[in-house]
């Protein structure tokens, strides 16, 4: 599943960016003491575009995800930049918030049974993001509710409209989950593990769905998960994350081909490939575990559990910076990138 | 739906009838014989004779019951012993009264419970959710009748906001009769207020951190929306069961209460019958009180259906 065959056509941030987050850093305060989520965290995504972000569980994945819309809790300090073309949102007042949430920048969730409400039906759920933000009046919205239904392929719309979450397969309701999130035509779709929940085959159905969303309204989709399968199948860029930091941001193919930060490589290496690791070879997994940090340190985070470690990796922070050919927009943060690209995944090889 | 209604009215039915079993042999198995507490000085074999026949007290136990249920089944609840009024008709004065205290405690416990539960979980850690937290805990640990005498005290003997005792009805002065049954109603319904207000914020501070709730945020809902749509909603159920478990506290609580405001309702009633041991009216109170709490029951699990879809009751197509 890791590897790549589709061709390079990454629209690697060319052009203006639909939603450009620059040095988004999020601490809360808990009563155990500050804990830093996310430390200077960038990323751009084109209109089109769907980029992917990686990382182990507790990365700041779903904390970068959730603060695009100002989404935290009160206990979240939020610093940085997050414009929705060109539009600061950080700091903004909520009700200013509130108009972007559902309309502009949209979300799904990882479980689609508990992120619905079980005591609405699933037309009036969706019709509920209508009804705020279209002002549709209650009829037009479940008009509008069994057209989305059947965008997102489920079938008998008309009749699904009326059920309750309950009554829905979960591959369907994370359907319903993405019709609710395209109602209003977003720019930007942020999905925060869509598949984790769902069997392998309907996994590959609701990417399809997320696919086709994208050619259709051209909707921007961060898709964050810590399947590699997931980011290999549907991405055009991948963005690494590791305790809080972006460590290594390329697209799609390139990563796969040639991972430069040595976290990557480990991740990719925990990774079954077909035909490679067919029962033969031990899977490689990293050692360790992701830390807990009070505050981001001036060191390579990743030092304590790297191979390649060093007392200058422990030092001072790597820079996110570019590697590889300079056309590939390849950027790790990484004092010893890994040198050669990896032989164990052909396929990949351009 | 209509084979569960079909069901449970088939249980009732049998509950009713188990409950008309208890309260007869009860009454009956207590000591001391009723004919002779009716036949006051005049206690000849013969008088006694008379008025056991007269009661029907000289056939057999079964025949007995078998006639007492008919004439239930007819409404006819028999006569009190004390006054020789027909207890039907003693019922019809003073159900109203419990029936409007009750229901009008609920609403305001309901209001307040709900309120204060709602504002306590969604201000967490502001003086309101203290305040709403302190008053609860007061509500709770302050006995009926004590906070009714304080009112009383208070709010009719020294301030005469409020009548200290006595009753209008309904229809002869709808004013008249809120000014008199506001102050036990409120009385009466503290206590529950503080359990509702206790269950409502816990039950909303778990809606509220929930993954729909979220959802509905995601989606750009205003707050209040958020709120009472998707937090709310979900968390009624709760506050509906324990509406329903602790409706026999209420009748209780009720009879106290009425005391204490000199109410002539059920309350009263069930206190005068008591020490008078008129038994006929005992009887019939023990069998209405059980079944006001099956229907309760009833309308609890049926409301369940309406407010959550997912429970289903059986007998409906899944």
């Amino acid at each position: 599943m890791t590897t790549v065959e589709r061709a390079d056509t990454a629209s690697s941030a060319v052009g203006t960016p639909v939603l450009a987050v620059r040095d988004l850093s999020v601490s809360f305060t808990t009563e155990g003491g500050t804990v830093s989520a996310v430390d200077r965290v960038s990323l751009e995504l084109a209109p089109g575009e769907i980029v992917g972000m990686v990382g182990e569980s507790g990365c700041g994945k779903s904390v970068t995800a959730m603060s695009i819309a100002g989404l935290l809790p009160d206990s979240a300090r939020i610093s940085g930049s997050v414009r929705l073309e060109g539009t600061e949102l950080v700091g903004t007042r909520e009700p200013v918030l509130r108009r972007v949430r559902g309309k502009e920048i949209a979300y799904i969730f990882q479980e689609p049974m508990t992120s619905l409400n079980p005591v609405l039906t699933v037309g009036r759920q969706i019709g509920e993001v209508l009804r705020v933000h279209e002002r549709m009046s209650r009829r037009a919205a479940r008009a509008r509710a069994v057209e989305l239904l059947s965008l997102v392929g489920i079938p008998s719309a008309g009749k699904r409209v009326d059920n309750y979450p309950h009554q829905l397969s979960g591959g369907m309701r994370q359907r319903v989950m993405i019709a609710m999130a395209v109602a209003c035509g977003p720019k930007v779709l942020v999905a925060d593990e869509p598949t984790t929940a769902l069997d392998v085959t309907v996994q590959a159905g609701i990417l399809q769905v997320l696919r086709d969303l994208r050619d259709r309204l051209g909707t921007a989709i961060l898709i964050i998960t810590h399947d590699l399968g997931v980011i290999a199948d549907i991405a055009d860029r991948v963005v690494v994350m590791y305790a809080g930091r972006v460590v290594e941001r390329a697209p799609v193919t390139d990563l796969f081909a040639h991972p430069h930060h040595r976290y990557t490589a480990g991740l990719l290496s925990a990774s079954p490939t077909p035909g490679v690791h067919a029962g033969t070879q031990r899977l490689q997994e990293i050692p360790g575990l992701v830390p807990v940090l009070s505050t981001q340190p001036d060191a390579c985070t990743f030092a304590d559990r790297c191979p390649a470690a060093d007392a200058t990796c422990r030092e001072s922070a790597p820079p996110l910076a570019a590697v590889g050919a300079a056309v590939t927009h390849h950027l790790a943060a990484c004092w010893h990138p890994c040198p050669a690209p990896r032989t164990e995944s052909p396929e990949a090889t351009p | 739906m209509a084979r569960y209604l079909l069901t449970r009215a088939w249980h009732s039915a049998l509950t009713l009838l188990l409950s008309t079993v208890v309260v007869f042999l009860g009454v009956r198995a207590l000591p001391g014989d009723p004919a002779l507490a009716l036949a006051g000085e005049d206690r000849s074999p013969e008088a006694l004779e008379a008025i056991r026949h007269h009661y029907g007290l000289d056939q057999p136990l079964p025949l007995q019951f078998a006639q007492y249920v008919e004439r239930v089944a007819q409404g006819d609840f028999g006569e009190s012993i004390r006054t020789g009024v027909p207890v039907s008709s003693m019922l019809t004065t003073a159900l109203p009264v419990t029936v409007e205290l009750a229901l009008l405690a609920i609403l305001i416990a309901a209001a307040l419970g709900v309120g204060a539960g709602v504002l306590a979980a969604v201000r967490r850690g502001h003086p309101a959710e203290w305040l709403a937290n302190g008053l609860a805990l007061v509500g709770l640990s302050v006995p009926h009748f004590w906070l009714g005498l304080l009112a009383i005290l208070y709010l009719s003997v020294a301030t005469g906001l409020f009548p200290a005792s006595g009753f209008v009805p309904l229809l002869e002065d709808p004013v008249d009769n809120l000014h008199h049954i506001v102050l036990p109603a409120v009385i009466l319904g503290t206590g529950l207020a503080a359990i509702i207000m206790r269950q409502t914020r816990s039950a909303m501070l778990d809606s509220l951190s929930s993954d729909h709730v979220r959802t509905a945020k995601a989606k750009g809902l205003r707050p209040r929306a958020v709120i009472t749509r998707h937090a709310l909603r979900n968390s009624l159920i709760v506050v509906v069961t324990i509406v329903g478990l602790q409706l026999g506290g209420l009748i209780s609580g009720a009879v106290v209460t009425e005391q204490i405001f000199g109410l002539p309702g059920f309350g009263k009633m069930t206190i005068d019958a008591v020490f008078q041991r008129d038994y006929p009216v005992i009887q019939a109170v023990v069998l209405l009180t059980a079944t006001a709490y099956i229907v309760i029951n009833l309308l609890v699990d049926l409301l369940y259906s309406v407010i959550d879809p997912r429970i289903r009751v059986t007998g409906d197509p899944a």
